[in-house]
């Protein structure tokens, strides 16, 4: 059960910015806090964001263990045709979700 | 002898009075909210940026999964949340006749699986228990903070208030030494809020997850070097009585945002 919220705006003009919001519910374990037992809690990020317009990679990004909970990215795309937009998180153990919205282009 | 002891007593009867009846008045309460910084404020107001979301998300996918032995969801009995949980939350604690103790929101969602459902109960503060408590809290979002009138509740409300005005821990400090007598002063780099729940189950920055008001309660016992009460504890179901008590007429804002 992915919980990820995305906000693409339903409808756009061509040609237009539009701003792109999408939050993940994931812990972000650093790997540097020490756990009950004495031992390092093992890490678990996000390590890779990526989100393709119809197919097309418009926009990715690297985190890293600084990256709070829950990481929340934001970003701008111009508009230019209808289509879906896809979300991609990949985690440390290579495991992904993914979420995605439609925008109508006028 | 008699006469002296008398006077001492009418004294201290006197200074109790004072004590009690110095809780913050109407005109003044104040959300914690308020408190907070612009660029938090922000974070709560837009859902598309509150984190607290995700549990909200989450709990409205739990209330439609069927659990256990009974293979129900609580849209079985309850339906659409978003009209039979109108509202609902903002009454709670409420009384329980099964137990003859008041119980609060997230101890019923665990009562109704044990009967209902004849599933496990939730573990305090696990994410499906604070999505679903967070869940059913948003339905009733923007509206007033209206306690239940039981008069079956006073004895509990009335040990709740004793609670909240008694000092503990090796710091000497009641829950009123900050929150009704010094309220909008700092203590450290923070803003001291009036002890308002207005916003619970919620999404605190430092904890970096949502958290109950049970959690805050007894993050407040240990900062002040006292022994935290357990989880579900009736102690702090009578803080939250007194509580939401103090909070009447406050909107309800789950999930809130804190720092």
């Amino acid at each position: 059960m992915a919980r990820a919220l995305v906000n693409v705006p339903k409808v756009a003009q061509q040609g237009e910015v539009v701003e792109i919001k999408a939050m993940i519910a994931h812990p972000m374990e650093t790997g540097y806090r020490i756990g009950p037992n004495g031992s390092n809690i093992p890490r678990d990020i996000i390590r890779r964001f990526a989100c393709t317009y119809n197919g097309e990679a418009v926009f990715s990004a690297d985190l890293f263990p600084a990256v709070s909970a829950n990481p929340f990215i934001a970003f701008s795309l111009v508009a230019t045709t209808s289509g879906t937009i896809d979300f991609t998180w990949t985690d440390d153990a290579g495991k992904t979700q993914t979420a995605s919205a439609t925008i109508t282009v006028n | 002898m008699h006469a002296l002891w008398w006077l001492a007593a009418v004294a201290v009867a006197a200074i109790c009075g004072i004590v009690s009846a110095a809780g913050i008045e109407d005109g003044e309460k104040r959300s914690g909210f308020d408190f907070m910084t612009p660029e938090t404020q922000a974070l709560q107001a837009d859902d598309m940026s509150n984190p607290g979301m995700l549990w909200v998300l989450q709990g409205e996918q739990l209330w439609q999964q069927a659990q256990g032995r009974a293979d129900v969801a609580c849209s079985g009995c309850h339906d659409d949340a978003r009209q039979t949980m109108r509202g609902v939350a903002a009454r709670y604690p409420a009384f329980d006749a099964a137990t003859g103790r008041p119980i609060d929101l997230a101890g019923r969602i665990n009562s109704c699986r044990a009967e209902r459902q004849q599933a496990e109960p939730l573990a305090p503060e696990s994410d499906a228990l604070l999505a679903l408590t967070a869940y059913v809290t948003h339905q009733s979002r923007g509206m007033p903070i209206t306690p239940a009138t039981d008069a079956r509740l006073a004895r509990f409300r009335d040990n709740g208030r004793g609670l909240f005005q008694s000092r503990i821990g090796q710091l000497e400090l009641s829950c009123a030494s900050c929150h009704d007598d010094n309220w909008g002063k700092r203590l450290g780099g923070s803003v001291i809020p009036q002890a308002h729940p207005s916003g619970y189950p919620l999404y605190r920055l430092e904890w970096q997850t949502v958290g109950s008001l049970q959690r805050r309660l007894r993050n407040c016992m240990i900062g002040v070097r006292a022994e935290p009460f357990a989880f579900g504890a009736p102690e702090l179901v009578d803080l939250e009585l007194h509580l939401t008590e103090q909070a009447r007429g406050l909107l309800v804002e789950t999930p809130a945002v804190r720092p």
